[in-house]
């Protein structure tokens, strides 16, 4: 008798199992619009040009080693990515309050993110801290918040399926009647899985209510550079925030802005009040550190250090960066084209006002259904399609299909 | 006012802080015997030539990319890892009951491991479950085992410092006493921090008592193959305890075996009853790394799959794992030698008795603070050295130091 007979089996995660599905289909015109991505104009994963190239620089550098790294990480790499995301000539870093967690991709640092917030937020060890995610959103932050040990994680209103938009006051009003000190994780840009972000005026608002009734900011970054092909840009509301003087987390991936998914890299970046609290803070990360992984891998590390502080590595990635976001908006431009020429059903303006890797088509369940076991066209049950999925050799096969699901699925 | 006013400062972890310590310290004659890595006669890293060769056949492979590893890591890497902890020709393996999850490190090997155990071992959050760790151990054990929720950590006996050796008795009469269904972390060889392992006939007593009163069986396995040399030879109780029978997990780590400290390569491998049992608990264990890291890095995996996986390069490797093992018996010979020829005091058959990175010097708190203050020898508080940080250079030097502090110190 196995002393694991009651081990239940666990249902697989979604997104991974859309794709499997996907690779066992026959069908010659199947398209994968599933798991978030980049694909080249042939469907293809694309190693960036800069990344082949730091790679080849890093493994014929006979003065690197594989010794230990610090247990918070590369400090080249830590620095360079919270200057990324803050910005080189931020207040915060000059007054050296900024410091940060190298972590395993934006996963990682939301999750020791989350077990220090457990841990010293809100008086200690307090699991009934609220944490607030958007309605819908990565469909992970749940269960990471709960791993940590929060037992309360809330949602707080965002998509307005009706209108296809922000639901800013239903937002807004969850903001103002939350529990003090709850915990909000915001998206920075590229709100997956709607692309739908807050316009300036209404981050400014957030900002607001938030800094009124003590609300804590934890910003999940992971497509800054890709949202709209400008770094700065994708980090205005970060960067906001920071302005208006809050203290703040955010977790940051560079899984799809340097295409390194599987390297995992990510950062924590902290901004505290002053250098003595973001010192001790720190402090308690390498604690949660050493009893997760122990200290980070190198290896992707080493490549985001070497590529940012060079400065023409730097341009080199700032453009195959804008390569990756402008084949998306052309596929975004192109699939709205299609749609209205069919003449489908429906509103197709939010395919292009969208943002990012993703698109929040509007199907339901059952047209999603449709397009899945009719079309072979493999998309997430919420209706999120991955734009980087879209090809001009299959567009007009997705726009005919979703025209094909839209007229006969209700 | 800070909302992290209240954070405590963490005190440093203790091998990093003599690292740090030694780092500073200016005297010309200092010698680091503090962290476990490797180091050359010449006292420097050393990046094993076959990992430096695939490295670069890694680098020219145009058809990898960066895509994401499966959540349990990549099969290739999984499943070579696993044969060589258990064997190629192990039954289990054949029977389809072995299966593992690719980890950060041994550290994320244990972490998944015990996260894993805390939810479905011995009813489901049993946070009461008893872990036992030996006395002496890996210091960060008590705490991974901690932080995956078990409130009851516990030492078994171990090291008997009076007769410098193992305390079987004592750790027998824990395994008969302890509850049933208790963890008990056992090292699969070179035991960290004493060197010392219990013989064949020993660890067969051992699975005994555990086998007859239903005791879990969770080995940490991060020097096979650098304690005596012989791969097959340091698995030996890992594959005893598997042909008895057991289901039990073994946590591995190659950081010390391949050099790839910081590229935190691990793999937890499972072996369960029978193949139904080990696919429940694998689909339990996604969902755990799920919310710890999403999934594992790659370039680590990758060198070492390569590398096990191919005759020739399986064959180079086992050279390099010789010569650091070699260098290390060679040093302890040598340091014994002159011990005995400085006629100091006491007896220092141990440090030739002893197996592994590590010796258990038997210097007393005192005598190791005079080792450090005094000669500016860094050596763990414990007594622990590391003797891959003596040198043919400075062995002289390290022997005078510690005849002068037995002399001087009681």
């Amino acid at each position: 008798m196995s002393v694991f007979r009651d081990v239940t089996q666990a249902v697989p995660v979604a997104v991974f199992k859309l794709s499997q599905d996907f690779n066992n289909d026959q069908d010659p015109n199947k398209v994968n619009l599933g798991v978030g991505a980049y694909r080249t104009d042939e469907g293809l994963p694309w190693v960036l040009p800069v990344v082949k190239k730091v790679e080849k620089v890093i493994a014929h550098d006979d003065r690197l080693n594989h010794e230990y790294l610090p247990i918070l990480g590369l400090p080249q790499f830590r620095s360079w990515a919270s200057k990324i995301a803050l910005g080189a000539a931020s207040p915060a870093v000059q007054e050296d309050r900024v410091g940060a967690v190298q972590c395993l991709g934006g996963t990682g640092a939301l999750r020791i993110g989350a077990e220090f917030l457990r841990r010293f937020h809100n008086g200690s060890n307090n699991t009934k801290t609220p944490v607030y995610v958007s309605a819908p959103t990565w469909e992970n932050h749940n269960a990471v918040f709960a791993s940590s040990g929060f037992e309360d994680v809330r949602s707080y209103k965002y998509w307005d399926a009706q209108n296809r938009g922000l639901d800013l006051a239903g937002f807004l009003g969850d903001l103002e009647t939350c529990p003090e000190h709850s915990i909000f994780v915001l998206h920075a840009c590229a709100h997956n899985p709607t692309g739908t972000d807050p316009t300036q005026e209404q981050w400014m608002k957030i900002a607001e209510v938030m800094m009124r009734r003590r609300l804590f900011v934890f910003f999940d970054s992971a497509y800054q550079g890709f949202a709209s092909g400008d770094l700065d840009k994708d980090a205005w509301a970060i960067r906001y925030f920071v302005s208006m003087g809050f203290e703040m987390f955010c977790a940051q991936s560079f899984s799809k802005n340097f295409g390194l998914y599987n390297e995992r890299v990510g950062n924590l970046t902290i901004v505290a009040r002053d250098p003595d609290n973001l010192q001790r803070v720190l402090s308690q990360m390498e604690k949660i550190v050493r009893t997760t992984w122990s200290n980070p891998p190198s290896q992707g590390a080493r490549l985001v250090a070497i590529t940012l502080s060079d400065p023409g590595l730097f341009e080199d990635w700032k453009a195959n960066v804008k390569t990756m976001a402008d084949r998306v908006l052309l596929m975004r431009a192109q699939l709205q084209a299609k749609l209205q020429a069919l003449g489908t059903p429906g509103t197709w303006g939010h395919i292009t006002q969208q943002i990012g890797m993703f698109s929040f088509t509007g199907l339901n369940p059952k047209q999603v259904e449709y397009m899945v076991k009719e079309r072979h066209v493999y998309l997430m049950a919420s209706g999120r399609i991955n734009m980087c999925g879209l090809t001009t050799k299959n567009i007009d096969y997705v726009a005919q299909s979703i025209h094909a699901t839209v007229t006969s699925v209700q | 006012m800070s909302i992290f006013s209240e954070v405590p400062q963490a005190p440093p972890v203790a091998v990093f802080k003599l690292t740090a310590d030694f780092r500073e310290d200016s005297h010309p004659q200092k010698v680091n015997l503090g962290v476990g890595a490797y180091r050359t006669d010449e006292c420097q890293p050393w990046v094993l030539p076959v990992v430096k060769k695939v490295e670069r056949l890694i680098v020219e492979d145009s058809s990898l990319n960066h895509e994401y590893l499966p959540i349990l890591g990549l099969p290739e890497f999984r499943s070579a890892s696993s044969k060589v902890a258990l064997g190629d020709d192990s039954p289990a393996i054949k029977e389809n009951r072995v299966g593992a999850v690719q980890a950060l490190g041994g550290t994320g090997a244990l972490r998944i491991g015990g996260e894993f155990l805390r939810r479905w071992y011995n009813g489901t959050n049993n946070t009461a479950t008893p872990i036992y760790v030996s006395a002496p151990t890996w210091e960060n054990h008590n705490a991974v085992f901690a932080d995956a929720g078990f409130k009851d950590i516990r030492p078994y006996h171990y090291w008997d410092g009076a007769k410098k050796g193992l305390d079987i008795s004592g750790l027998l009469d824990d395994l008969e006493k302890a509850p049933e269904a208790s963890v008990f972390v056992l090292h699969a060889c070179a035991h960290n921090p004493t060197g010392t392992d219990p013989t064949q006939d020993e660890w067969k007593q051992i699975a005994e008592v555990m086998k007859r009163r239903n005791l879990f069986v969770f080995f940490d396995s991060a020097y096979q193959g650098f304690a005596s040399g012989s791969l097959d030879k340091d698995a030996w109780a890992i594959r005893y305890f598997v042909s008895e029978g057991f289901e039990l997990f073994v946590a591995q780590s190659f950081s010390k075996n391949f050099g790839l400290y910081n590229e935190r390569v691990g793999n937890l491998t499972v072996v369960a009853k029978d193949n139904e049992n080990l696919t429940r608990i694998l689909s339990q264990m996604e969902k755990i790394v799920r919310t710890t890291w999403s999934n594992p890095p790659s370039q680590g995996a990758r060198i070492v799959s390569k590398t096990l996986n191919c005759p020739e390069l399986f064959a180079e490797w086992k050279g390099n794992v010789k010569t650091m093992a070699d260098r290390v018996l060679l040093m302890r010979d040598q340091l014994k030698a002159k011990l005995q020829a400085l006629g100091t005091p006491g007896t220092w058959d141990h440090i030739t008795q002893q197996i592994g990175m590590f010796s258990f010097t038997g210097l007393n708190p005192k005598q190791v603070e005079y080792m450090i203050k005094e000669k500016h020898v860094y050596l763990m508080a414990s007594g622990r050295i590391n003797m891959c940080g003596l040198t043919s250079k400075n062995i002289d030097y390290v022997a005078q130091s510690i005849h002068d502090t037995v002399t001087s110190v009681q």
